[in-house]
């Protein structure tokens, strides 16, 4: 078990959008500006009691009164105002955390890889030269109509079905995407802003969630 | 984009003079070699300036031997040393592409008079 050994460290934050910089070689730097106001530790999971070792933290505000009584308890035994949301991170040293302690960005430091994770923009309904990267068909030689279309998805009698699995058109976007092993370009502390180069899942605005690289090099 | 605005403010010079398309300008540029770092003064026409805020470029052309020479410039580069305006153009276009395909007297700009 060596993932029950690996220490974590992450945040929720929220995308701002992405801008460019320039560093210290005077190269231009894309970046994606994610705004990480503090998170607080709002239960501590350890092996003796819930069989695995994690952290719950919350971040974002939200009204008290659209806050359901359960969650509202939950809140209150941890001691903090309620949040908009909650995540757990898997964590070994769980038990160096306080519940009820503030975790700010500083945790994260130029130029440590961090893996971001976010929801994708929706497509709605795509086909399947957006959806799965299909060449459709050619735009001349007696095409016709069929210039975005799949082709064959199947043989004939044999096997007489379409197989499970067949990628077709469908909805695309929605979903959990992680990007693995970005760089951050700059911390500021004092605005809560963490500067990460390259894109992050999600439309702006979106709650996106950092931790540091777990298959990192 | 507002939102972003103090983020970029941190990349955004203050010390660019103002210009625009038609001028003729000198873009002194720092080149680091090895350990040394000296200016190289490109002088021409700017042709296009085009993005706005801290991605702005700006392209200037300049015919050396014969040949143009087009260079593209982030206005906001800490890579320009400094950049001096020698004279103002008195052009009807935000873009002068068309510089391209004229050469020898066609292709010079008037001055702006100041009125």
């Amino acid at each position: 078990m060596s993932a029950a050994k690996k220490t974590t460290k992450g945040l929720l934050g929220k995308k701002l959008g992405m801008t460019q910089v320039w560093d210290e070689n005077n190269k231009l730097v894309p970046v994606t500006v994610v705004e990480i106001s503090p998170n607080v530790v709002t239960q501590i999971r350890s092996e003796e009691v819930d069989g695995y070792s994690a952290v719950q933290i919350a971040a974002g505000q939200i009204d008290p009164r659209k806050v359901n009584k359960p969650a509202t308890g939950h809140f209150t035994k941890a001691g903090v105002t309620p949040r908009r949301h909650l995540t757990e991170l898997r964590t070994s040293d769980a038990a160096e955390y306080s519940v009820g302690q503030e975790l700010t960005v500083d945790i994260f430091e130029a130029g440590q890889l961090v893996d971001v994770v976010g929801t994708s923009k929706g497509k709605g309904f795509a086909g399947v030269m957006k959806r799965h990267n299909f060449a459709g068909v050619s735009a001349s030689h007696g095409a016709h109509r069929n210039h975005r279309k799949p082709g064959s998805i199947g043989a004939s009698a044999t096997p007489g079905r379409v197989f499970k699995g067949q990628r077709m058109a469908g909805r695309m976007g929605g979903d959990r995407v992680t990007v693995l092993n970005l760089k951050v370009h700059s911390v500021d502390a004092e605005k809560g802003l963490l500067l990460v180069k390259g894109a992050v899942p999600g439309a702006r605005g979106r709650l996106v969630f950092v931790r540091n690289a777990v298959k990192g090099a | 984009m507002h939102i972003l605005d103090s983020v970029d403010a941190a990349a955004t010079r203050t010390d660019i003079p103002e210009f625009r398309a038609g001028d003729t300008v000198k873009v002194h540029v720092n080149i680091i070699e090895g350990q040394r770092s000296r200016i190289q003064v490109f002088q021409g026409v700017v042709i296009a300036r085009s993005g706005h805020g801290v991605r702005e470029t700006f392209t200037v052309r300049k015919v050396s031997f014969q040949v143009g020479v087009e260079r593209i410039f982030p206005v906001h580069s800490p890579v320009i040393d400094h950049i001096e305006v020698v004279t103002r153009g008195d052009v009807r276009r935000a873009k002068l592409y068309y510089l391209r395909n004229l050469t020898g007297k066609k292709a010079k700009i008037r001055e702006k008079r100041e009125s």
